[in-house]
């Protein structure tokens, strides 16, 4: 019997806050997050924006043992974690006598490969690089951290599948708690922010060069687009099937109902609109509803002049041209790897407290955008169920579908 | 480096490195116990040493050190 999936705990580190509180106020007025970081202008970057995250200080929470294996993405993650164990009423003496699993999104540990490659290159001698480098490094790291500081007992896999990791991180334990496999599973994504970090992505081009207007460089579907800006972070998806969450007395933000997935076996860099159309429809089949149920959706829409024209299409002709749409990454940037599960905290965000943040910078529709329904500023809206899309390079292509819970 | 050098240079790095108060490093305790040292630490416990005293201990020089003491005279012996 397929059971019921429902969201108990999540949590946020992003350039528009460090907690849900500070995340809902920047949502709510459509603060920007992104930077213009002189650094990168040293080091060789054609685009010196990015989503500014601090580093956080885990030092009050962690031993030593526990931090030293941890570089940016499980910094971030921890800080997100922390904050979703909390909210989902969860702690290590409950996990370590039940079965939780872990499954994070991750697809890139750059800044601790090359902090440790640079030890060796000057000490010529790998003896002399440290204990903790070789779990810096690993492109599990979030796994390997998080599993065990809480003592986590069920699966343990890191999902790497580019700008949709976050996403089909959720989607992946979706289907094992619906299947019976996983009482429980922590999900997410988890994104550096280093210099190192983006360098390569920033070499196609792809990156807008809008440096004098650091916030009104993302420009989601606006006509004058011309790229987009990185960002990162981490953000937490604690998952559970209904009985378990019942039982617990835990809170539920929303239920997941939907989890759609393509991969497009085409280009490795370019969208293509097959591959989102099918990552759509079967997210909808999936979660057995018609496209008018959806009451809002964000947008993976990052701000590239093809990507954004493509998902417009893509959103018109499966869902139609009047269910409201934006992009939050006009405010955070594209948050990569952790963009699919930090854009399902958003969406939550907006669900219970019945709003929709602004696609901040969509000023002018191009010939696509014109077609779909994308709100420019900050709405009262009521939303009961909402579709959150993420597609990467690869062709990886994801569609969630959640819905405020009812008994 | 005098023997009082060593004591002092010794004590500041391994209580920052190992997060310890300083006051826990005496020359009578023992030294795996006192910065609980699993196995991993001692790569550190490696690093730390040839980074502020200039050379790289072995894990048979570990094994004759039980006490600060112990350590104190593989340094003076290393460093001599």
């Amino acid at each position: 019997m397929e059971r019921r999936v429902v969201i108990t705990g999540i949590g946020i580190y992003s350039c528009l806050g460090e907690n849900l509180n500070e995340v809902l106020d920047s949502l709510k007025s459509g603060r920007s997050g992104i930077i213009y970081d002189e650094k990168r202008k040293d080091f060789g970057y054609r685009s010196c924006l990015t989503g500014f995250v601090k580093t956080p200080d885990l030092k009050p929470f962690l031993s030593r043992r526990e931090r030293i294996g941890m570089h940016e993405p499980a910094m971030y993650a921890y800080a997100s974690t922390m904050e979703a164990m909390k909210n989902a009423q969860l702690d290590i003496d409950f996990l370590e006598k039940t079965e939780t699993g872990i499954i994070f999104g991750n697809d890139s540990t750059a800044g601790a490969v090359i902090e440790t490659i640079d030890k060796v290159r000057e000490r010529k001698d790998t003896t002399l690089i440290g204990s903790g480098d070789i779990f810096q490094n690993m492109n599990c790291t979030v796994n390997m951290n998080l599993s065990t500081i809480y003592k986590l007992k069920g699966i343990n896999i890191s999902l790497s599948a580019a700008c949709a990791s976050g996403s089909h991180s959720i989607g992946l334990g979706y289907l094992l708690i619906k299947q019976g496999l996983q009482e429980r599973v922590v999900c997410g994504g988890a994104q550096e922010t280093n210099l190192y970090a983006m360098a390569s992505f920033d070499g196609l081009g792809a990156f807008s060069i809008r440096q004098d207007t650091p916030s009104k460089a993302s420009r989601p579907f606006d006509k004058d687009r011309d790229g987009l800006v990185p960002s990162g972070g981490a953000a937490t998806v604690i998952i559970e099937s209904l009985e378990s969450a019942l039982k617990r007395n835990a809170p539920i933000y929303g239920e997941i109902i939907g989890y759609g997935f393509s991969s497009n076996g085409d280009h490795i860099s370019n969208p293509n609109l097959d591959g989102q159309h099918r990552s759509l429809n079967m997210t909808l089949k999936s979660a057995n509803i018609n496209p008018s149920e959806i009451d809002y959706v964000n947008a993976h829409a990052t701000s590239t002049p093809i990507g954004d024209a493509t998902e417009a299409e893509a959103i018109f002709d499966v869902l139609g041209g009047k269910v409201p749409v934006s992009s939050t990454k006009g405010m955070t940037g594209h948050e990569c790897w952790m963009a699919g599960a930090s854009e399902i905290v958003y969406s939550l965000l907006m669900m219970e407290n019945n709003f929709i943040a602004p696609n901040v910078n969509f000023e002018n529709p191009d010939e696509h955008s014109a077609k779909i329904n994308i709100i420019p500023e900050y709405k009262e809206h009521k939303i009961d169920c909402f579709l959150s899309n993420s597609f990467g390079f690869g062709g990886t292509n994801s569609s969630i579908i959640i819905k405020r819970f009812k008994k | 480096m005098s023997r009082e050098e060593i004591i002092a240079t010794t004590k500041r790095f391994l209580s920052e490195e190992f997060e310890i108060e300083e006051s826990l490093i005496q020359p009578g305790n023992n030294l795996h116990k006192t910065l609980d040292l699993d196995s991993l630490d001692y790569v550190d416990l490696v690093v730390v040493i040839e980074e502020n005293l200039g050379f790289k201990p072995t894990s048979d020089d570990f094994k004759s050190i039980q006490s600060f003491n112990d350590f104190y005279n593989l340094v003076e012996k290393k460093l001599a």
